[in-house]
């Protein structure tokens, strides 16, 4: 309708059939590597996912150790990262001078642009060792088996899993005794920290990934916190708050959407991380027992094994990697969901 | 209600003509059925109170307003020679070749950042392929003693736009329009961001553009439009009230609301 | 009785604010500290390999001392190059569209595929490159490395160029329609020549991410040890080098690993800091 200018016409239609190629190119990408993986879907089906079997040779294939894998090296990320970028978000924005906080805000966006392979190189070389000589060692002493820590937490684990097991019951889905689960929840956590101390394995890729993700959850953390208008600051410090009890008060409070947000977004970018895991995960397909065990993830699987694969092997490979795919998309549009919410609230 | 202008314009022959032109915004209706003939080299302003549709009514005579989204535009107006059987809205009629005819100046003088002072009089020539170097010169030359500017940039023309003083700037902005030679030059309050001073001297140049081209210019300041206009519109909640010369208009209006305006008891 | 009371209590509220504070500046401390302890260590060990035939030889057959990386560095030069003849124009198309057709479905859909492309594992576009580059080609070539990395930069180049788009003001378009001058022109001719400063930044910058991109290059680009072999055939790439060599047994080879992560890291700060320079000036 705008506009009948010859030149406009051709060169607007032009713009509409690039961008439109580009959305193409998206749902291309799920339909080709769905097209790869169509052998393995159509053989295994859903079941693919809750398989505890990858064993190439053997033609089996579930994929439920990497899931597992990715789904525990990323938790530990989150969990460490957490912390440590929001706190460093806060730093930045209630504690550092302004040129402080400029120059520190600066060198935690340069370690967000080292590449994947040079963390994984860096935790080959320097974060194994340290983590085989010292770290390991020093969590099974206080952590490990016949610890007063490991019996705590099988307690406290039975205590948590008790109510449900008791609905269960009730509903005649289980069959488990008090004392046989409490038995089993024993044994877990008796091996949390156990294992030989190898350097290379679960938490070793979580640790890098912490590492990884810290910048990113970071950058976003910081701009939530800006978004906290200055009048609510000032009204906390006005009613004689200390400063940490007006970034509870006012920062945390206000900012909460946008920090889980923030880390949502981080646990997206853990999940696909791909180089850096697969060279300090230790690469063994099964599910870990232990932070010390080595394990491996959906994106390390095929990073390891793809170049070699094929037939059933290479359309399984294709198979995690949508999978993969998929679930990279729910938490980045999750994590989009909850930042929207906080736009929304703020704006009301 | 402008029938008495109409009857007028007979005798010159009109440089511009609307009819029964509505414009909207979505489904607001800022422009009501203007009927209005502008006679060639007359400066022509429109006055009322802000939100009257006025600039709207002038983004639509060189058919910006529909560059809007969601902006609309019906009936017609009448540029003579612009288009088929003169109508600029006639179906087929490429806004771009209206747009040479009738040159715009905007509230806020908007060079073009990363042009110079040069290129920014220069450019509509050049991107409508006219790449003579002496050609070019010429006209550059000739726009800005148009615009009162040569005299205070002959000797800085490689230097940007927007290196200008605001008032320099907005010269700058009539020269740009001035170089493609338009037959209609629409002013939407053109000194409404300036001091005095700027505003004084682009005054002084409206009234001496009237020799070249025929001026439409939209003005909160009702002593800017007796001071340089010699035929007046009245606009109010789009509709137009009253047109007539200038001192009609201001020493006797026919109309209360006009009155009432003029006399400063709203707006 | 009761003053003291109150004292007491904000005593212990300061002392509390104090730890707090503490400890968020540890923490921190806790996320700039491993910059330098990366830093340190790319810099000892990198820098002990550092030669000239670093930059020149192709690399030694397993046991056999010395040999560079010429093979990777000419490699992702190649790659990078047709990753940015690939994406660059695909981008800037795809910000101007967002800007310029904003209301429209297109510009839409468009947006949620873009965000969508960011958040998709690099590892994913490799397997997509792959199905859609080196099976039908039957076999890795550095098209297909290209096109996986200029999937990677898209997103990024296109969300600069809408940023920088979205700051020129409506009266610079109105200007220039007002000359006269169709939509098209103002655009191409007027409006992008003035923010060049601003979209080159975002391709120095997507460019700088995907120079140290390794995943999607695996099962596309591949790898060689002769050097560039024309653009249908395997090509090596710095980071795919890194990858293989860091997790070599051989001694020669990993040293040549961090000297190649010390290189690689020099180039993005470069052209991370390149960009700074220009965003500073803009």
């Amino acid at each position: 309708m705008k506009g009948h200018n010859i030149g406009d016409i051709l060169f607007f239609s032009a713009l509409r059939l690039v961008s439109w190629l580009t959305v193409l190119l998206f749902v291309g990408m799920l339909v080709f590597i769905g097209h790869l993986a169509w052998d393995a879907i159509s053989e295994k089906g859903i079941s693919f996912w809750w398989g505890f079997e990858w064993n190439p040779p053997m033609d089996e294939f579930g994929a439920a150790p990497f899931i597992v894998g990715t789904l525990a090296s990323s938790a530990i990320a989150v969990a460490i990262a957490t912390p440590i970028s929001i706190g460093t978000a806060l730093f930045l924005r209630e504690i550092a001078p302004r040129r402080i906080a400029s120059i520190a805000a600066f060198l935690v966006e340069l370690l967000a642009a080292i590449p994947s392979v040079v963390y994984g190189l860096w935790g080959v070389f320097v974060l194994a060792p340290l983590m085989r000589e010292n770290i390991q060692p020093f969590l099974s002493k206080w952590f490990g088996p016949e610890t007063y820590f490991a019996a705590a937490l099988g307690h406290l684990l039975t205590a948590i899993a008790y109510p449900f097991l008791l609905v269960g019951d009730a509903l005649g889905f289980t069959q488990v005794t008090l004392s046989s689960l409490s038995a089993q929840m024993m044994a877990f956590s008796q091996g949390v920290f156990d294992g030989a101390p190898l350097g290379l394995g679960l938490l070793t890729s979580g640790v890098v990934l912490a590492i990884m993700i810290t910048p990113t959850v970071t950058a976003i953390s910081r701009e939530v916190l800006l978004t906290v208008p200055d009048s609510v600051r000032e009204a906390a410090l006005g009613l004689g708050a200390t400063r940490w009890e007006m970034i509870r008060l006012a920062l945390l409070r206000t900012g909460r959407a946008g920090l889980v947000g923030a880390v949502i977004l981080g646990l997206g970018r853990a999940i696909g991380e791909t180089m850096a895991v697969t060279m300090v995960i230790g690469n063994r397909n099964e599910v870990p027992q232990s932070f010390f065990d080595p394990a491996q993830t959906m994106a390390s699987v095929i990073a390891n094994e793809y170049n070699e694969a094929d037939g059933l092997h290479l359309s399984s490979l294709a198979f995690v990697g949508l999978s993969l795919f998929v679930i990279s998309l729910i938490v980045n549009f999750t994590a989009r969901l909850v930042i929207r919410y906080l736009d929304g609230k703020g704006k009301a | 209600m402008a029938s008495s202008v109409s009857t007028q314009a007979m005798h010159a022959p009109a440089a511009l003509e609307t009819r029964d032109l509505n414009a909207w915004f979505g489904d607001l209706h800022v422009v009501k059925g203007i009927s209005l003939s502008v006679p060639q080299n007359d400066v022509y302003a429109l006055i009322g109170p802000s939100g009257c549709g006025k600039s709207t009514f002038i983004r639509c005579l060189n058919r910006l307003h529909e560059e809007t989204d969601g902006a609309r535009v019906k009936g017609e107006v009448l540029i003579p020679g612009a288009a088929k059987a003169d109508n600029i809205y006639a179906s087929g009629v490429d806004p771009v070749s209206i747009r040479r005819r009738v040159g715009m100046v905007f509230q806020k003088p908007n060079p073009f950042p990363g042009l110079s002072i040069y290129d920014n009089v220069a450019v509509g020539l050049k991107l409508a392929g006219i790449v003579r170097r002496n050609i070019l010169d010429d006209v550059v030359e000739t726009s800005l003693r148009q615009a009162a500017l040569w005299e205070e940039v002959k000797d800085k023309l490689k230097k940007p736009g927007t290196s200008l003083s605001g008032g320099q700037q907005q010269r700058l902005c009539i020269a740009r329009a001035l170089a493609v030679k338009p037959q209609v030059l629409l002013m939407d309050e053109p000194t409404s961001a300036l001091d005095p001073i700027s505003t004084a001297r682009i005054e002084e140049l409206v009234i001496k553009l009237r020799n070249d081209v025929t001026v439409l210019i939209v003005t909160h300041n009702m002593q800017q439009a007796a001071r340089i206009s010699n035929r007046t519109a009245f606009f109010l909640l789009g509709e137009l009230v009253e047109t007539g010369a200038t001192k009609e208009i201001f020493t006797n209006p026919k109309d209360t609301r006009t009155e009432q305006y003029i006399t400063g008891r709203f707006g | 009785m009761k003053n003291m009371k109150l004292s007491a209590k904000d005593r212990s509220r300061k002392i509390y604010n104090q730890i707090w504070l503490g400890v968020l500046c540890l923490l921190a401390f806790a996320a700039i500290m491993p910059l330098f302890f990366i830093f340190a260590y790319l810099l000892v060990r990198g820098w002990a390999g550092l030669s000239l035939s670093f930059f020149t030889e192709i690399p030694k057959p397993v046991g056999e001392v010395g040999g560079g990386m010429a093979n990777a560095i000419s490699g992702s030069l190649v790659l990078m190059a047709l990753a940015a003849i690939l994406g660059v124009p695909l981008g800037i198309t795809c910000g101007m569209t967002l800007v310029e057709l904003r209301k429209s479905s297109t510009a839409k859909f468009l947006r949620v595929a873009i965000d969508l492309l960011t958040s998709v594992p690099s590892i994913v576009v490799g397997l997509f490159a792959y199905a859609l580059v080196v099976v039908p080609m039957k076999g890795y070539s550095a098209w297909a490395g290209g096109f996986a990395l200029a999937i990677v930069m898209v997103p990024i180049v296109a969300r600069s160029t809408e940023e920088i788009l979205k700051l020129v003001p409506r009266s610079i378009h109105e200007a220039g329609l007002a000359l006269g001058i169709p939509r098209w022109k103002v655009l191409v001719r007027l409006i992008l020549p003035g923010v060049k400063t601003g979209v080159t930044t975002g391709v120095l910058l997507a460019l700088a991410r995907v120079s140290g991109e390794t995943a999607p290059l695996l099962f596309t680009a591949f790898s060689n040890s002769f050097g560039f072999r024309g653009l249908s055939s395997p090509t090596a790439s710095l980071p795919v080098q890194i990858y293989t060599y860091a997790t070599s047994h051989d001694e020669t080879w990993r040293q040549l690993a961090w000297t190649g992560a010390l290189v690689l890291v020099f180039v993005v700060f470069c052209l991370n800091l390149l960009t700074r320079i220009l965003m500073r000036r803009t």
